[in-house]
């Protein structure tokens, strides 16, 4: 059941209770306990918007920056990926095997916001070794969404 | 100068509710819960499949009966999902979709005056198939109290010494219904005793919500007297590639197999690279198309309840068939003041059979957001009705 809900709800997270009951063939009670479950255990952890900020005429800047840091005795790499992630500015942080640590994104509103940060927050921080930083120019999906169509229904009408 | 047109042809009727079609046509800011085809997309690594196909320049005949890769994995397909077994050589052929099959198994096991019996409501080409290859279409109604299955009572009385073929259009356009495995052993063992044969179009047979579907080819006895239709466009939304298949008994196929390649050659060569891979990696897409649609069924059928429309739970196919019999209109009626009133096209159930009358075709083929609006629509349409019955 909670898999069925989560995988509904990650891309329909406004449809209301009434229609989700429907929709998971329960009641609203069950669904409505399920829902506040989740959400007590940090298994739901937010009801986010996905925004085309393109198209809404606001300039962002997103960077992907590749990390490489030296982990902490006793800690790994928790510690520093807290250090990281604390800054309000910091989207995402996720450990990453291969040739670095740490992939962390970021928006900022230029790219002098976002290049600041990196030379004087993220840089500067002891474990830090290296960081290589990827400027975004186009998002075409995200999310599982495409961002830049928008579907016709071209079928006709009617067909027996 | 002579007339040109054959007295056949000229006598079928064109669709009953062609005058409802023009109305249709003529709207152009209507929603809609009219259409017999899937909202998704074919999945992308079918259409990458058929792309690939193409810059490798695969663009010629196949064999007439269909690539044989395709009718392996189609063997495949049909054994893994409903423990069917046909042998891919003799028993089966790639056709233009479910619709020439139907076409060229009457033409091949009809001969004049063959009776053939058609379960209504069903899809609109049984009978005119059945008149072109010289056969007589005899109807059965089917019930709502039924469920709208076949019962074998019903099936026994339209039984003549003239019946050839049953034709089981089953899950059901535009009904929804299903036959379970108890109603076929029960119509199966009268289609022995009276040795008939069976066209069984299977076309909706993964999109059952209760259990997964039974082919009457599974019941003892029944395989070789059955011709199973399906094809790709309902169960991989696959509708505009054109690509089905028949499986049966090798002297039928063998003949069907003449008439399509005299009047086909082949199907569509780029469809049928595609079709391999619908039918070897295809599954889970399918059951995630299957999920969405119960999700919209039970919705459906819960708005239904709410606004105490009359529907008979159905278990197939994407398919409503509500009863609209307490307005005191036709079905025609109902649709074309729906549409006029609200701008939403449904489908009359006469479209299907007269036995329709006094029910709509509601597709839910359709997102939820879109449901959504047109049955808040069938909602304040029905209400309005009520009243004005009242009022006069």
């Amino acid at each position: 059941m909670r898999e069925k809900i989560l995988s509904y709800i990650e891309t329909n997270s406004r449809v209301d209770l009434h229609d989700l009951a429907i929709i998971m063939d329960s009641d609203e009670a069950t669904i409505m306990n399920e829902l506040e479950a989740m959400e007590n255990e940090h298994i739901i952890c937010g009801y986010h918007t996905l925004i085309n900020w393109e198209k809404a005429g606001i300039e962002k800047v997103t960077a992907m920056i590749e990390v490489r840091v030296t982990p902490q005795r006793g800690m790994g790499f928790d510690k520093v990926a807290e250090r990281i992630y604390n800054y309000p500015e910091v989207n995402s942080v996720y450990l990453i095997s291969g040739g670095f640590d740490f992939m962390v994104t970021l928006e900022g509103k230029t790219l002098r916001e976002v290049s600041e940060f990196v030379s004087d927050k993220l840089s500067p921080l002891d474990s830090v070794l290296s960081t290589k930083t990827n400027f975004i120019l186009k998002k075409y999906k995200d999310h599982g969404t495409v961002m830049t169509e928008q579907r016709k229904d071209e079928r006709e009408l009617v067909s027996l | 100068m002579r007339n040109p047109l054959s007295k056949t042809i000229v006598e079928i009727e064109p669709s009953g509710i062609r005058k409802f079609f023009d109305i249709v046509s003529e709207m152009e800011d209507a929603i809609s819960l009219g259409v017999g085809e899937p909202d998704f997309d074919t999945p992308w690594k079918v259409r990458d499949e058929a792309i690939y196909s193409l810059e490798r320049g695969r663009t010629f005949y196949t064999s007439n009966a269909g690539l044989k890769e395709l009718k392996v994995e189609i063997a495949n397909y049909l054994h893994r999902r409903f423990e069917l077994d046909y042998d891919y050589r003799s028993e089966m052929l790639i056709t233009i979709g479910g619709s020439e099959a139907i076409d060229i198994a009457l033409r091949a096991m009809l001969d004049p005056g063959d009776e053939v019996l058609i379960p209504q409501p069903s899809y609109v080409s049984y009978l005119p198939c059945t008149v072109l290859a010289g056969g007589k279409p005899v109807i059965i109604d089917l019930k709502e109290e039924n469920q709208f299955r076949l019962t074998p009572e019903e099936l026994e009385a339209a039984i003549t010494d003239k019946t050839k073929i049953v034709i089981l259009p089953f899950p059901n356009n535009p009904t929804g219904a299903v036959m379970e495995k108890k109603d076929l052993e029960a119509i199966a063992e009268v289609i022995k005793r009276h040795d008939l044969f069976v066209l069984s179009d299977e076309i909706y047979a993964e999109l059952t919500y209760l259990e997964r579907h039974v082919s009457i080819v599974s019941i003892p006895g029944m395989k070789e007297r059955t011709v199973l239709i399906s094809g790709f466009s309902k169960s991989h939304a696959m509708t505009g590639w054109r690509l089905g298949y028949a499986c049966a008994p090798a002297q039928i196929i063998e003949q069907m197999l003449k008439i399509h390649q005299y009047a086909i050659m082949c199907a569509p060569t780029t469809s049928q690279y595609a079709a391999v891979e619908a039918a070897r990696n295809c599954d889970e897409d399918i059951a995630q198309m299957r999920d969405e649609y119960n999700a919209r069924r039970r919705y459906l059928m819960h708005r239904f309840e709410e606004m105490h429309l009359q529907c008979f739970e159905p278990f197939g196919a994407f398919y409503m068939f509500p009863s609209i019999r307490e307005f005191g209109m036709t079905s025609e009626e109902f649709a074309t003041e729906f549409l006029n009133r609200k701008k939403v096209a449904v489908v009359p159930g006469t479209a299907f059979g007269a036995c329709g009358e006094g029910f709509l075709r509601i597709s839910y083929a359709y997102s939820l957001d879109n449901l959504k609006e047109a049955l808040d629509r069938l909602e304040e349409f029905v209400a309005e009705l009520r009243e004005e019955r009242q009022g006069a």
